[in-house]
């Protein structure tokens, strides 16, 4: 399984955890499962449309997947999966 | 043959104004306000105006609260042989860079690391130091790794805290507000802006008040926040979720409206396309608190001049493009 590093905003509805173990060929296959984990984490990731809303940011490892294949990115068991939000205040 | 002469229009002559000043630091503050007349078509019986931050010397409207906050630490010798240091989501940290350079004192940055290149770069231009916290953290991390290095090395930093330093909000209570108050001849009725550390909000609302009552009317003072933990507004702060900045004061405000990221990106968009302001997503949003202010008195059948705040430009948040992104920036 994957490693997912979760931002501080979206750690109420991982019980806290700063990085949680998901499995998924692709990201996209990643998400839902993430979705499916910790119900209504998806929703701030993705719009209705399940496209990722444009102000997130998702990197494998130091790779943002719209410089990759977008949700199709392959993703491997030993990669790292952050989810960045914007950079808030002052 | 006819020779094509310049021939000066008076319309050009009285865009010629010259200006000298001792110093880059005199340019902050004193920005112009800019009416938003394609967006008002659609608010019967509402001006609508925006305060042109990006006019200043470094950029946004952070040159107000940099300069304040150094020249109040200077006053009392708080950095005499200390580098300042402070934490910053990026347009604080350009402002101290610019101020630093000019004034001869030099600057530490804490900043996430995921701010964008543009920054990173202007702020080493000045000649800054750039330390990066990280950036699962936001900039709370930022806060918490700033506050950590002033502990453990008292002797060499000088620690503002622009989130807790009282010429934050000051220097919107000396400027902003009273800027606004004149550019539009004391009638402005509403003040909307997003809240960062709140400096802004909090000053320029806290003066307004003050100028209102003594003209014996109230203006409403409306700040606007994320409507979420997770967003997209570079600069702004979702209170709920964040370190609550000391400076914060909810008594000086009416109201606070909950924007939706996408409502300030599309409003950016629109400035650009529609008023020729290329602004960045914060000013975006500010409009889109105003024109929401707007639409609701003119539902109402009342008149209004709502005032909002334009931060900065949107070539701030440009980003690499695919075919640029291994370049060494």
């Amino acid at each position: 399984m994957a490693t997912v590093r979760i931002p501080t905003p979206l750690r109420k509805y991982t019980e806290g955890k700063d990085e949680v173990a998901i499995s998924g060929a692709s990201i996209r296959e990643l998400l839902d499962n993430l979705d499916g984990a910790y119900a209504g984490i998806g929703e701030r990731i993705r719009d209705g449309k399940g496209d990722v809303r444009r102000f997130v940011n998702i990197f494998v490892a130091d790779e943002d997947i719209r410089f990759l294949d977008g949700l199709d990115t392959k993703v491997e068991d030993t990669d790292e999966i952050s989810i960045i939000p914007a950079i808030a205040g002052g | 043959m006819t020779a094509l002469t310049y021939k000066a229009t008076p319309t050009i002559d009285a865009m010629v104004r010259p200006q000298r000043v001792e110093g880059i630091t005199s340019l902050i503050g004193n920005t112009p306000l800019v009416r938003l007349g394609s967006l008002e078509r659609d608010l019967h019986g509402i001006e609508l105006w925006a305060k042109c931050e990006f006019t200043n010397p470094a950029g946004s409207v952070k040159d107000r609260p940099a300069l304040r906050i150094i020249q109040d630490a200077l006053a009392r010798g708080d950095l005499a042989g200390k580098r300042l240091i402070d934490s910053t989501s990026g347009n604080t940290g350009i402002a101290y860079s610019m101020v630093g350079a000019a004034l001869g004192i030099p600057i530490s940055l804490v900043m996430p690391e995921n701010v964008s290149e543009p920054r990173k770069q202007v702020t080493r231009a000045f000649g800054t130091e750039l330390i990066y916290s990280d950036p699962m953290e936001g900039s709370d991390g930022a806060i918490v790794l700033a506050r950590e290095l002033f502990e453990r090395y008292p002797d060499r930093y000088y620690y503002p805290n622009q989130y807790a330093n009282p010429s934050n909000p000051l220097a919107h209570y000396h400027g902003t507000a009273i800027e606004i108050w004149q550019q539009t001849q004391a009638r402005v009725t509403h003040f909307v802006t997003g809240i960062g550390t709140s400096g802004t909000v909090i000053g320029t609302s806290r003066r307004l008040h003050e100028l209102g009552r003594a003209a014996g009317r109230d203006v409403r003072c409306v700040a606007m926040q994320p409507d979420d933990g997770m967003h997209g507004l570079e600069g702004l702060k979702h209170l709920p979720s964040s370190l609550v900045p000391a400076i914060y004061d909810p008594s000086v405000l009416d109201d606070t409206i909950w924007m939706p990221t996408d409502e300030g990106w599309d409003m950016a968009e629109r400035l650009a396309a529609d008023e020729g302001l290329f602004v960045g997503h914060s000013s975006g949003a500010n409009v889109a608190a105003a024109v929401r202010v707007g639409a609701e008195l003119a539902a109402a059948g009342e008149r209004g001049v709502v005032v909002t705040i334009l931060c900065d430009r949107g070539d701030r948040y440009f980003t690499p493009l695919e075919w640029e992104k291994h370049y060494v920036w």
